[in-house]
């Protein structure tokens, strides 16, 4: 070998190239920081970007055309059936990962980051060795652990290449259209990816464990979704377990079994797992640094996103809680910070999440489930869209918007909205609580009209008793 | 339930207090009002009465220590939970009990809005709180401007702004960084002194230290400009021995700083300008209406400015009782916080010293400073009334203005002192015009 062992010193070992890696590195970089990116794919974007967020909204793009087009003739306007042409969707969803990854590593490479791609593993504090590099070792002042997390598979089963048991990644590659799939998990990958192929003309059932879609989501949220789901999907099996999945040649053999009920049978061409992740910690032989790992992997952080181990940081997936990009960028950016020297720190009142179904559902800040659990007193406003000109013309008016605030101030300590382009509209309600905002100040705030976003200041206007396009439930105060 | 004890707001912008005594050990049942500490500010002591009723489960100060407002000084267990086992230390933030009758360990601001309950956020946008965190200041530690009780940005620069505050604490986890951190050169280490000689260390406390913050502020913020003069105070001496006796019988001190208040007064009615503070932020002057004389007393605790309210009201022999007493009260740090506070102007008379003449630090926000140093019998040339000259022996005081160039021009002060000395050296002029 020519190469050798060949040594490589940096500042700044950012270990994965997902969002918090990629926005470790950026950041480490902009404050002046020599910076070394390892990933084992070639460009930075990670499971977001490749197999995740963007190739799911790409097809969840095009599920939604669908429905609208359908939808559409109830209003005059008729198109023919749709004709998918796979391989063409294959190769645009291709070409958006193509321009955002290339995009990065232009980012990148001008803010001279370095890109290695290869696996690293830990030799100790302050060293790794790669496998499948150019380079055998970094060392490093301080390193950034930001590998994500992957699929949890199936008890007894492994996700293989070419398997009909399948997860989220291998689902979005997109390599058929089976005529029925099951899902396991209704979770929001399992209604995202089951709406998907739903769309995409597949006979989709899927398969709950729990008494309810999407846990931790507040219940009247849900049931909007679930009421269009019902429709979309051939069927949703709550309290209902997975007993034995039996690949054959021709399909998989699921055995489900309803809590309290009898066992049954089907047989499907594919099933998707999607059961939730679990963090990549395992092989990057951290027994060789002070960190420390949660019972179920994830590596123990700070706020400052500091490890048990003065050298090292993590960011992101890896490091457990809810595992969501944005929150990651932020991790990412708050360890590369504190590691400039600069008082950061992960301080984030409110993570909004969103689920990409249709209708949408959106939240951030304190839900009623989590209010009633921690014993939290709030008022709840719901605006619900039927009263919303705007929704009524987009035939959107199964939706709500929900106000969690505290009664005391009238503080807005949560938002919740089910309907069409939720992802948008929770952000206001984001940085309303970041900001303190009361529900007066939303109320207060002019919203344009005809928009989806009147829905918020009407929440708000409800709870200060002064709504226009529904009654006031108080009298007299204002 | 355990219950903590903060360090109280003490007002007008006091951030942190000495602690002179404890009057407490731990394991200590006490009532609600019994005396918990003894605690100094720049200003004044104060006893600390304790707001709640418990056991003490926890001392997290010491005599000696500086502690900052809001720092939690003191743990209790309810009385209800006393008689069972004592509870482990609290964590880093326990809450602090909510009923009524609490103050002062619940803050209360000026406006009457209750300071935010420990436990739940501050109410204050991402960008206040990352400039805090960098700064290094607790938001709970701040009176919120903003509307509804959120924490602005300007809040937290205020806090840090004022050095005073901004220092290193013991009950700090991290040493905060130096206010203005970006602005200020950090001094030069220094050299080990007892390599030349020996050395003995003293602490640089409360009133010294208030005094250094205070003059730093003064000093580094306005551009001072000192203007000196001469006044013949042979008459005005001649005057206040003849009246000295019925003062003295009336219980106060007839000296010169008295008249020099009263010419003051009557100077800053005509001069409005050196009755006034400067406000960068709202770019306008605050011009008082008021004339409330700041009178720079030592003492043997330190540099003391007792206010005396409303000159321009009162008669000399009223000024000369009052601020006898109000020095008296000094001496012994027996002033109240109010008579502290809220000068317009300040006389600093160094005559009974003996100075002469010297500069002197405007005491911000004020404009000006005006002072007096030892009348000494000197010639002088003085013009008789055939116009020939001749030289004669007269009192002769030194008097000193310095003054904020910002707000005023030399001419003005010039203009001023000349006021002032025309006043003092005739009091038929002082009595007839005074105010």
């Amino acid at each position: 070998m020519v190469m050798g062992e060949m040594e490589l010193t940096c500042e700044v070992l950012v270990i994965g190239s997902g969002p918090a890696g990629y926005a470790a590195a950026f950041r480490a970089a902009d404050l002046g920081l020599d910076v070394t990116l390892v990933d084992p794919r070639p460009k930075p974007g990670g499971v977001c970007l490749f197999e995740g967020c963007i190739p799911s909204k790409t097809g969840l793009h095009l599920a939604e055309l669908i429905f609208d087009a359908r939808q559409a003739a109830a209003m005059g306007l008729h198109f023919e059936p749709p004709r998918l042409e796979l391989a063409e969707v294959r190769s645009w969803k291709q070409q958006v990962i193509d321009t955002m990854a290339d995009g990065l590593l232009q980012l990148g490479a001008r803010r001279g980051v370095q890109l290695i791609t290869g696996r690293a593993q830990f030799e100790n504090s302050t060293t790794v060795r790669l496998e499948h590099a150019e380079v055998r070792r970094v060392r490093f002042r301080h390193a950034v652990v930001a590998t994500g997390s992957r699929p949890v598979a199936f008890p007894g089963t492994a996700f293989r290449p070419g398997s009909r048991i399948i997860n989220s990644s291998q689902a979005l590659a997109l390599a058929d259209i089976p005529e029925s799939l099951l899902v396991i998990g209704g979770g929001y990958v399992g209604l995202e990816l089951g709406s998907l192929y739903a769309a995409f003309g597949s006979r989709v059932e899927v398969v709950e464990v729990g008494d309810r879609l999407l846990a931790g989501v507040d219940r009247d949220l849900v049931e909007p979704l679930q009421r269009r789901l019902s429709g979309l999907f051939a069927a949703i099996h709550l309290n209902t377990r997975v007993m034995t999945l039996t690949e054959q040649d021709d399909g998989v053999k699921v055995q489900l079994q309803e809590a309290g009920g009898g066992t049954e049978s089907r047989f499907v061409d594919e099933v998707l797992v999607a059961i939730g992740r679990q963090p990549n910690s395992g092989d990057l032989h951290l027994d060789k640094t002070a960190v420390q790992l949660s019972e179920r992997g994830s590596i123990t952080v700070n706020r400052q996103q500091q490890t048990a181990d003065p050298h090292i940081f993590a960011a992101g997936d890896v490091t457990g809680g809810i595992q969501l990009a944005h929150k990651a960028t932020r991790e990412g950016r708050v360890a590369a910070e504190v590691i400039a020297g600069q008082n950061s720190g992960f301080d984030v009142r409110a993570i909004p999440a969103v689920v990409y179904t249709d209708p949408q559902i959106a939240w951030c800040g304190l839900t009623e489930e989590q209010a009633g659990k921690q014993g939290i007193e709030i008022a709840v406003q719901k605006f619900p869209w039927r009263y919303s000109g705007r929704a009524q013309t987009m035939a959107a008016a199964d939706g709500f918007t929900k106000l969690i605030v505290n009664p005391e101030d009238g503080r807005i300590l949560g938002v919740g909205i089910v309907g069409r382009n939720a992802e948008s509209m929770i952000a206001e309600g984001t940085l309303a609580i970041e900001m303190g905002a009361l529900a007066e100040d939303l109320a207060l705030t002019l919203h344009p009209h005809p928009t989806l976003s009147e829905t918020e200041a009407e929440a708000a206007e409800i709870f200060i008793g002064s709504p226009i396009h529904t009654l006031p439930t108080r009298r007299g105060d204002r | 339930m355990s219950k903590t004890f903060r360090l109280p707001d003490l007002g007008e912008g006091i951030g942190e207090a000495e602690i002179l005594a404890v009057h407490v050990t731990v394991g200590q049942i006490i009532s609600e009002g019994d005396l918990l500490l003894e605690v100094e500010t720049d200003k004044a002591a104060v006893e600390i009465p304790s707001p709640v009723s418990g056991t003490v489960q926890e001392i997290r100060v010491h005599k000696g220590d500086m502690a900052k407002v809001g720092a939690i000084l003191i743990s209790f267990v309810d009385s209800a939970a006393a008689g069972a086992t004592v509870q482990p230390a609290p964590a880093a933030e326990p809450t602090v009990g909510k009923e009524p009758g609490t103050v002062p360990a619940q803050q209360i601001d000026a406006a009457g809005h209750p300071a935010a309950v420990p436990g739940a956020p501050v109410p204050a946008s991402p960008a206040t709180r990352r400039l805090a965190r960098e700064l290094g200041v607790d938001l709970r530690a701040l009176t919120p401007s903003g509307a509804g009780g959120v924490v602005t940005k300007d809040d937290v620069l205020a806090f840090a702004e004022d050095t005073d505050k901004a220092e290193v604490l013991p009950t700090a986890p991290e040493p905060a960084p130096p206010a203005e951190a970006g602005t200020e050169i950090a001094p030069p280490t220094l050299p080990d002194f007892s390599q030349w000689g020996p050395v003995s260390r003293e602490p640089f406390h409360s009133i010294r230290r208030a005094t250094a913050a205070r003059m730093t502020t003064s000093w580094t913020r306005i551009p001072h400009v000192t203007c000196q003069d001469a006044v013949d105070i042979t008459r005005l001496e001649a005057f206040r021995r003849q009246h000295k006796g019925e003062i003295d019988q009336a219980g106060g001190r007839l000296t010169m700083t008295i008249f020099a208040m009263k010419a003051a007064a009557t100077a800053l009615k005509r001069f409005p300008h050196f009755n006034a503070s400067l406000d960068p932020a709202a770019a306008e002057i605050v011009v008082k209406h008021y004339y409330h004389i700041g009178i720079a007393v030592d003492t043997e605790h330190g540099l003391m400015v007792p206010v005396i309210r409303d000159v321009d009201r009162k008669s000399i022999k009223e000024l000369a009782v009052e601020l006898q007493g109000t020095l008296e009260r000094a001496r012994e740090r027996r002033n109240s916080r109010e008579e502290m506070v809220g000068g317009t102007f300040t006389i600093t008379n160094v005559g009974g010293l003996g100075g002469s003449y010297f500069t002197a630090i405007i005491n911000h926000p004020e404009v000006a400073i005006l002072g007096l140093g030892e009348g000494r019998m000197q010639p002088v040339v003085v013009t008789t009334g055939e116009g020939g000259q001749e030289i004669v022996p007269r009192l002769m005081m030194p008097i000193i203005l310095c003054f904020d160039h910002r707000v005023v021009d030399g001419a003005d002060a010039v203009r001023f002192l000349r006021r002032i000395i025309e006043l003092l050296e005739d009091p038929d002029e002082l009595f007839l015009t005074m105010i």
